[in-house]
């Protein structure tokens, strides 16, 4: 906070001139940057198509309404199946994702220097590629189908579920575990009745979470071939059947809304 | 909980009411069945893909970064700098919206405009818009950088929102009673509050959009995407390794030095 006069003037600023001016030239470089990386992403931009966009628009606006109805029919089993996609790939993604927050949590880790290290970089790889990419892999791998989908959202999980349930371990109450292990109890009891209480309300949360996280994800998987309902919308798009393209939308919607709906649900009945 | 002598203490059942428990516990068991009868998995296909799967763990030691570095750095320098402005112009957007969204500074039919902005944002996965944007503007990735823009929109307008819900209205009212304009107000009453927050999302948010836009290139919008969506086309899994390698160590670095600014600034 600092005084500036001017004449008789007394002036109120909230910072020194000095912080002001290095504030400025910190966002001057921002800008700088932003505009240069404009100017490099654009090169190849045809501007022609961008200044097109409008009329784009209304054209396509056009073609995808009305949505075609009766489509609904075939999109039922595709449904089934990405909510299979998000389940199943959800409960793989729990069943590794517990002894990987296991070993990574600093007050449960079997060792500091060895075994943690590997835990958080299976966090880190996991998360780092999204489940889009995963599917890509997996469907190059294991061939396209649902089960490459439900590997792919299992292995994204991982990270996420892990990386969160550790950090809930790490915040547990320790008199508690100790008072279990006072009783004489062994590593596995003490796990079962010191701590597992303690993280199971996080638990469920975090699962849940991403139990709905992964309905979202899996709706797109068919993109490349991993099954549900992005198989249909594919290959809407590949033919250019907007009316359907509309219709796998307005279920997709529905879908992400429905599963947020219950997840919230869910969370407030664990919480 | 009392013991009588020679029986066993168990602990608490989850849920209480046996019926329910019980309804749940044989309703998750139908469910499992019925959803991995839906799975069909093709063995031979599977096992036709297990010396792919052994090549493609090989290609990490060592991957191949020369061979196609000329497309991974192209896809490289679409993805940063797509990363870069996107973040910039989604944050430049959504600080009005998330303004306007708090129900504490923003009259009501503001508030209900600028929800459902953010609403209609948050609702479509980032690759759906992609495919939209693609098509009204060209493959490339001016598309790419419009898909993050609009969700990052959604994402920063949102915790913005909640941010200013949740500050001390007593220093905001009292700047307030020093006769300060709207803008003062803003200026001096709130935005010192939501600040150091507001750039902690903003870090974030660039790392999420990195991410993002090494998966929107699957479907044309530009990006490390498209070099890798290629890569693996081609079952040039020692380019794919190369590339996967890149993105973690990018994601890695990112997101160490953005919890690092992080707490510098809160």
């Amino acid at each position: 906070m600092t005084i500036e006069r001017i004449g008789d003037h007394i002036l109120w600023k909230r910072q020194p001139p000095a912080v002001v001016a290095a504030r400025f030239a910190g966002w001057l470089v921002l800008v700088a940057a932003t505009l240069w990386c404009f100017e490099i992403m654009t090169r190849d931009t045809i501007w022609s198509f961008v200044l097109d966009a409008p009329r784009q628009g209304a054209d396509l606006v056009g073609r995808m309404v009305p949505p075609r109805w009766g489509y609904i029919q075939e999109l039922w089993w595709p449904m089934w199946e990405t909510l299979n996609i998000a389940t199943l790939g959800t409960m793989i993604a729990i069943v590794m994702a517990l002894p990987v927050a296991f070993c990574a949590a600093r007050n449960t880790t079997p060792s500091v220097l060895f075994v943690r290290p590997i835990a958080l970089f299976i966090i880190v790889s996991s998360r780092s590629i999204n489940s889009l990419i995963w599917a890509l892999l997996l469907v190059s791998i294991l061939g396209p189908g649902s089960f490459a989908g439900i590997i792919a959202i299992g292995l994204r999980s991982i990270g996420f579920l892990a990386k969160l349930i550790y950090e809930a371990i790490e915040e547990i109450d320790a008199s508690q575990v100790e008072a279990i292990t006072a009783t004489g109890a062994s590593g596995a009891q003490t796990l079962v009745y010191g701590i597992w209480p303690q993280i199971l309300p996080a638990f469920a949360g975090v699962c849940v979470f991403r139990w709905d996280i992964n309905i979202r994800e899996s709706t797109v998987l068919g993109l490349v071939g991993a099954g549900g309902i992005g198989l249909n919308l594919q290959a809407s798009l590949n033919v250019l059947a907007w009316p359907q393209v509309t219709l796998i939308f307005i279920v997709i919607l529905a879908t992400v809304v429905l599963s947020e709906w219950v997840s919230a649900r869910v969370r407030h009945a664990f919480i | 909980m009392s013991v009588a002598s020679g029986t066993r203490w168990h602990p608490q059942p989850l849920i209480a009411d046996a019926r329910v428990r019980w309804a749940l516990i044989i309703g998750a068991t139908l469910y499992l069945i019925l959803a991995l009868a839906s799975i069909d998995v093709n063995w031979r296909r599977v096992a036709e893909g297990i010396p792919r799967a052994i090549r493609f763990i090989g290609a990490f030691l060592p991957p191949d970064f020369t061979s196609r570095w000329g497309d991974i750095w192209a896809g490289l320098a679409e993805s940063l700098t797509m990363t870069l402005t996107s973040t910039v112009v989604g944050i430049l957007i959504s600080i009005p919206i998330g303004v306007g969204a708090a129900r504490n500074v923003a009259p009501v039919w503001v508030y209900l405009l600028c929800r459902s902005i953010i609403a209609i944002s948050r609702s479509f996965q980032e690759v759906i818009i992609a495919i939209l944007f693609v098509a009204l503007f060209g493959f490339g990735p001016l598309a790419g950088f419009l898909t993050l823009s609009f969700a990052t929109i959604g994402f920063l307008s949102k915790l913005l929102a909640e941010d200013i819900e949740d500050i001390d209205p007593a220093s905001a009212e009292a700047v307030r009673a020093t006769g300060a304009s709207w803008l003062q107000w803003m200026n001096y009453g709130i935005q010192p509050q939501v600040m150091p927050r507001l750039i902690g999302l903003s870090l974030y948010r660039l790392d999420i959009n990195f991410r993002e836009s090494a998966v929107i290139g699957i479907v044309g919008a530009g990006g490390i995407g498209a070099t890798l969506n290629t890569a693996i086309d081609r079952y040039e899994f020692d380019s794919a390794a190369a590339i996967l390698l890149i993105v973690i160590i990018i994601v890695m670095f990112a997101e160490y030095s953005s919890s690092w600014i992080r707490q510098k600034v809160q």
